[in-house]
């Protein structure tokens, strides 16, 4: 059978992914989480008699906290399972890559293991968050010169 | 090419399984079962890996009461880098032993292997072992272990298990008639998780050859299995040889993907199982029990294997794939 032919074959008996599901579900949890954050900054705002950035600061080292804690127990990854990307795309996901990896890699020790392993996920996010911040910055920057 | 065996017997097997076979459909037929975790009692998944290799191994002695100074060939392989779960599990062994690799197609390559060797006269008796753990395999080909990330229902699961099995040219109830080595195959397929797709035209070229060199038909079968394709798998399998060959599997055939684990209940495992161990702990279970109590009377055992590593995959290399294929009569 010619390749192009059998690539129909393979979509004849291709299952349908829930796609429009999957992002809804994402959404919903995604958003959930970002109310979660919001409600944790009132709170610290609050009670801690602190600032909203410091507070913005205090929550996402507790979502990171509560995100690798929850990998640590095996509860995350199956946690995601039901959630779709709702729990990968905020810093929940971010703290998950790399408390998996770390888990993975402990074995090995901590210099070839956890170390040079620890961002084997991250590492993506970390390098390209950093290149768009820079272009992103020039481009303010730019704007602001000629304004 | 397919070979003819006159002098080659199946002595005795041994299936040790991991926790999710062990729930599985055909959970009475293992010998031996770790139910409380992944690491089996080991310190890390590949030490696992090589304790449920070196578990099937010993259990395989003990069943068919032979010592191991009389193993005259050991042959094994598995899907972890420079095939170390089955080098460190022949330590103990102390006997002369063949590291291969065809993935998931390993166990058949290595029943081919010592089947030849017995055959041509050289041994008188050789072990096939072969094992797969679902998390190293995830570890080496995929994420890391504790990460979730959602995968598509075409994605299969790796077993986890050993199995191990005895040929010698002493007659016994099971008799290896001949079988077919396979050759590499390329339908430019890309995707990791959808092996199925990937696999199934080396599994419909082998079977075509097979048929074709032995000039039998799958009617002639009381059973025909291949290794790991998965229910999407199955189904492209089948309208791949009806289409290219006009030869059409009926009832008789089914995957050892699909038969390890009961699909409803344990959705975990997506399309099914994979893994060299997948279809060596369906055949050396449930198959070969088959044989020896009358159920079957002749089968065709298919293995199925995806090459490629990691690295090829990133950079942009189609997943190429071979099947390797047995025969087994009962006599």
């Amino acid at each position: 059978m010619e390749k192009q032919k059998y690539e129909q074959l393979v979509q004849k008996h291709n299952p349908k992914e829930s796609k429009g599901k999957n992002a809804i579900i994402a959404f919903v949890v995604g958003g959930l989480v970002g109310v979660a954050g919001e409600l944790l900054i009132c709170l610290y705002t609050h009670w801690l008699n602190i600032s909203r950035n410091d507070a913005s600061v205090y929550m996402i080292v507790t979502l990171i906290f509560i995100a690798s804690l929850l990998t640590a127990l095996g509860v995350f990854d199956k946690l995601v399972s039901k959630a779709k990307c709702g729990l990968l795309i905020p810093i929940t996901g971010f703290a998950h890559s790399m408390t998996s990896a770390a888990i993975d890699y402990k074995k090995e020790g901590p210099i070839y293991g956890i170390g040079s392993n620890i961002f084997k996920l991250a590492g993506s996010v970390i390098l390209y968050g950093v290149v768009s911040a820079w272009f992103f910055g020039m481009v303010r920057y730019i704007i602001e010169v000629i304004a | 090419m397919t070979i003819d065996f006159k002098n080659v017997y199946v002595q005795g097997v041994s299936t040790v399984a991991g926790p999710y076979e062990a729930k599985g459909p055909l959970r009475a037929n293992f010998d031996k079962k770790y139910t409380k975790d992944l690491y089996c009692g080991a310190a890390s998944f590949e030490q696992a890996e090589v304790k449920l290799l070196e578990d099937s191994l010993k259990i395989l002695l003990k069943k068919t009461k032979i010592d191991k100074k009389e193993i005259d060939l050991v042959i094994a392989g598995d899907l972890l880098n420079q095939i170390t779960s089955s080098t460190y599990a022949m330590l103990e062994m102390h006997s002369p032993f063949l590291g291969i690799y065809s993935a998931c197609a390993t166990s058949i390559e290595g029943l081919l292997i010592g089947a030849a060797f017995i055959d041509g006269g050289k041994i008188d008796n050789c072990i096939a072992a072969t094992s797969s753990h679902n998390m190293s395999s995830e570890k080496q080909f995929r994420n890391p272990t504790e990460y979730g990330s959602p995968k598509p229902k075409t994605a299969t699961f790796t077993a986890t298990g050993g199995a191990s099995i005895l040929l010698s040219n002493k007659p016994s109830r099971i008799r290896v008639v001949n079988g077919t080595i396979g050759t590499v195959i390329d339908y430019d397929q890309h995707d990791p998780f959808h092996m199925g797709a990937t696999m199934a035209p080396a599994a419909a070229d082998t079977l075509y050859k097979y048929f074709r060199d032995t000039k039998t038909t799958p009617n002639d079968f009381d059973i025909i299995l291949t290794g790991d394709l998965g229910i999407y798998g199955k189904e492209i399998l089948k309208d791949l040889l009806k289409s290219d060959h006009q030869i059409e599997l009926g009832d008789q055939y089914n995957d050892c993907g699909v038969m390890l684990y009961d699909l409803k209940t344990q959705q975990e495992v997506l399309a099914g199982g994979s893994g060299p161990v997948c279809s060596a702990l369906v055949n050396y279970s449930t198959i070969i029990k088959g044989l020896e109590d009358g159920t079957y009377k002749k089968v065709l055992l298919v293995a199925t294997g995806a090459l490629f590593s990691p690295t090829f995959v990133y950079q942009k290399q189609p997943i190429l794939s071979i099947a390797h294929a047995i025969c087994l009569e009962a006599i």
